[in-house]
């Protein structure tokens, strides 16, 4: 086990999570390694997005181990410390600041200091200006990036989200459902940006489409009721009795 | 930070910034040296109430950098302006020495009255004017870092905090009601006579006090429009706008709202030591939860997350006030209701919101 650990980017052993009686996670335990894509797929209620709040922080698991990077004890960090160790998390819903313009949002997830000072003192470097033209470049939003935030459509919002993130320039994304409400050409653009992106970064993304998680080509683990049920390729994952039981149906 | 400060500053924020040292210059000159049979003349009356409005317009504005820039919607502001209030009252009272009914060098009237022997520590030092100053900045800031400390810290949001900022003003009310507390009670501070030795009562000194608060209100938009144009400002409206994208960003949220809190709370209390040598008292009600309650509705008339419009807010329902109260004295409190309400329904963005989304450029006046 202490290879898988030392190997790993994100590494959970035994991790239980309740809420007043409901056990979102049940001795979940799965290894991410260094630049791999990996595909969380599982029915409602499975522990997908309680996985993702105990990993970033938002919630205290009950027990178990959660380390980053092969060393950092995440169970005792805050979301702020634990972005900083490089930890980046794309929500369900597409969530940029609406009243901010494209080029801003970026802005503010450049990686960089964060201090309330350094932000009150600080300027704008040529740097920064040239990374955002990079990222805007990559999400496609070039043409947009004086335009309010609010004003863009579903899949430009998870665009610029998906932008956000590799501006933050994690060692591990954590996606979820980043194609939910786009079109079948954006879902194949968005598979295409993922895995062109995992290798640099780690990068976990929770998803329903099951045919998008077939064109990310990538290893699949699928929860249940708060655990592991299966995993490997998405071939013999989607053959696995079990997983046709409680979420692919017959 | 200079040149991006300038690069944002627009059309609204000079013309603001120009109109404040117009009337800082043009109120006193149209008061003390055009003689009073002139049409031109300003009464010294009228000098005092404008500053008053000023006064509350710096408290508009310091309200309208946490509600309307960060989300902070504080119906408890009231309380930092009546602490600047009562730190400047407390060093006008000592002023008065041996002029006071009891004739005491040392102890205000309302302590002699209730047969103190000494002058309590909390009163120490406050016959320097330096001391006082300092205290203006220092109560109201001292208090917004421990109750915000505490908030921000723990994650209260939203109309939980709404609801502890009001319990904090009505806190604070009903301690200084009593005459243990060492403030002078139910009465408060009042017969003021001189500040730095002046008399308060001059002309030439309420022009003085009028021109000084419309210094400080525009400088106090300065330092509130620079917050807000600079990254830390960004970082305030992303909180505002989506406050745990911002956390997962990697941004200490509770630092960022702590700081702009407490800067807004000093800002709140400049304002209070102000308003209380022109309206000459200061007593409890101040800390009256309806008056916090008051300052948001001046600065939501205006124009939430404008600075402008907070500033011109306070002015216009104050200005309403004054001549509804005198005129329907028992009306005015239905017509702040529906003032309220007409706003929310017909202006959701305060009246410069309105002006610059028809008539200005996006950004003109910050809100979006």
């Amino acid at each position: 086990m202490s290879a898988d650990l030392t190997d790993s980017i994100l590494y959970l052993d035994a991790v239980s999570v309740s809420f007043d009686g409901f056990r979102a996670l049940h001795d979940l335990s799965f290894v991410v390694g260094r630049g791999e894509l990996r595909a969380i797929i599982g029915p409602n209620g499975a522990g997908k997005t309680t996985m993702m709040d105990v990993v970033t922080g938002k919630t205290r698991p009950d027990k178990g181990i959660v380390v980053f990077d092969g060393s950092i004890d995440l169970t005792t960090r805050d979301e702020a410390s634990i972005a900083a160790f490089g930890i980046g998390r794309k929500f369900q819903k597409p969530t940029v600041f609406d009243g901010q313009t494209v080029e801003d949002n970026l802005l503010l997830a450049l990686e960089g200091p964060r201090s309330a000072f350094s932000a009150l003192f600080g300027w704008r470097s040529r740097v920064a200006v040239e990374q955002i033209i990079d990222k805007l470049a990559i999400i496609r939003l070039g043409d947009l990036r004086s335009k309010l935030a609010g004003s863009l459509s579903h899949g430009q919002k998870q665009w610029l989200e998906i932008g956000m993130l590799l501006a933050q320039n994690p060692k591990l994304l954590l996606v979820d459902e980043p194609v939910a409400g786009m079109t079948d050409a954006e879902t194949e653009e968005t598979a295409r940006l993922l895995t062109s992106i995992a290798g640099e970064h780690a990068v976990v993304v929770v998803e329903h489409d099951m045919s998008f998680v077939r064109a990310l080509g990538c290893k699949v683990t699928c929860l249940h009721e708060g655990s592991v049920l299966a995993e490997g390729t998405i071939d013999s994952v989607s053959a696995n009795e079990r997983v046709i039981d409680v979420y692919l149906g017959r | 930070m200079i040149a991006f400060f300038f690069r944002k500053f627009d059309r609204m924020a000079t013309g603001f910034v120009i109109l404040l040292a117009a009337i800082a210059i043009l109120v006193p000159v149209l008061n003390l040296a055009v003689p009073e049979g002139s049409p031109f003349h300003i009464p010294t009356y009228l000098v005092s109430l404008w500053g008053k409005y000023l006064a509350f317009a710096l408290l508009a504005v310091a309200l309208d950098l946490v509600w309307g820039y960060c989300g902070i919607l504080s119906l408890g502001h009231g309380a930092f302006f009546a602490l600047g209030g009562y730190a400047m009252g407390m060093y006008l009272m000592r002023q008065i020495g041996t002029r006071g009914v009891y004739a005491d060098p040392v102890l205000p009237d309302f302590m002699v009255f209730l047969n103190w022997k000494e002058l309590p520590f909390t009163w120490y030092f406050f016959d320097h004017f330096a001391y006082a100053v300092v205290m203006v900045v220092l109560v109201p800031s001292v208090l917004a870092l421990v109750f915000g400390w505490f908030a921000f810290r723990s994650r209260v949001t939203g109309v939980y905090l709404s609801i502890i900022t009001q319990a904090l003003t009505y806190a604070l009310l009903l301690a200084f009601f009593r005459n243990d507390m060492g403030f002078g009670g139910n009465n408060g501070l009042t017969d003021f006579k001189d500040i730095l030795g002046l008399s308060v009562q001059a002309p030439t000194t309420r022009a003085a006090l009028f021109a000084l608060t419309a210094v400080f209100l525009a400088l106090g938009f300065l330092v509130a429009r620079a917050i807000v144009v600079s990254r830390f400002g960004q970082v305030l409206a992303a909180i505002r706008d989506a406050e745990s994208r911002t956390r997962f960003l990697g941004y200490r949220v509770e630092r960022y709202k702590l700081l702009v809190f407490v800067v807004s709370a000093a800002m709140a209390g400049i304002a209070g030591a102000l308003y209380v040598p022109q309206v000459g008292i200061i007593n409890p009600s101040e800390f009256a939860p309806s008056n916090s309650i008051e300052a948001v509705i001046w600065v939501a008339v205006g124009g939430r997350g404008t600075l402008v419009g907070a500033a011109l807010g306070a002015v216009l329902v104050n200005f309403a006030k004054t001549w509804l109260t005198g005129m329907l004295p028992e009306f005015w409190l239905y017509g702040l209701g529906a003032l309220f309400i007409l706003v929310t329904l017909f202006l959701p963005k305060g009246i410069i919101g309105a002006l610059t989304s028809r008539f200005g450029r996006p950004g003109d006046g910050g809100a979006q």
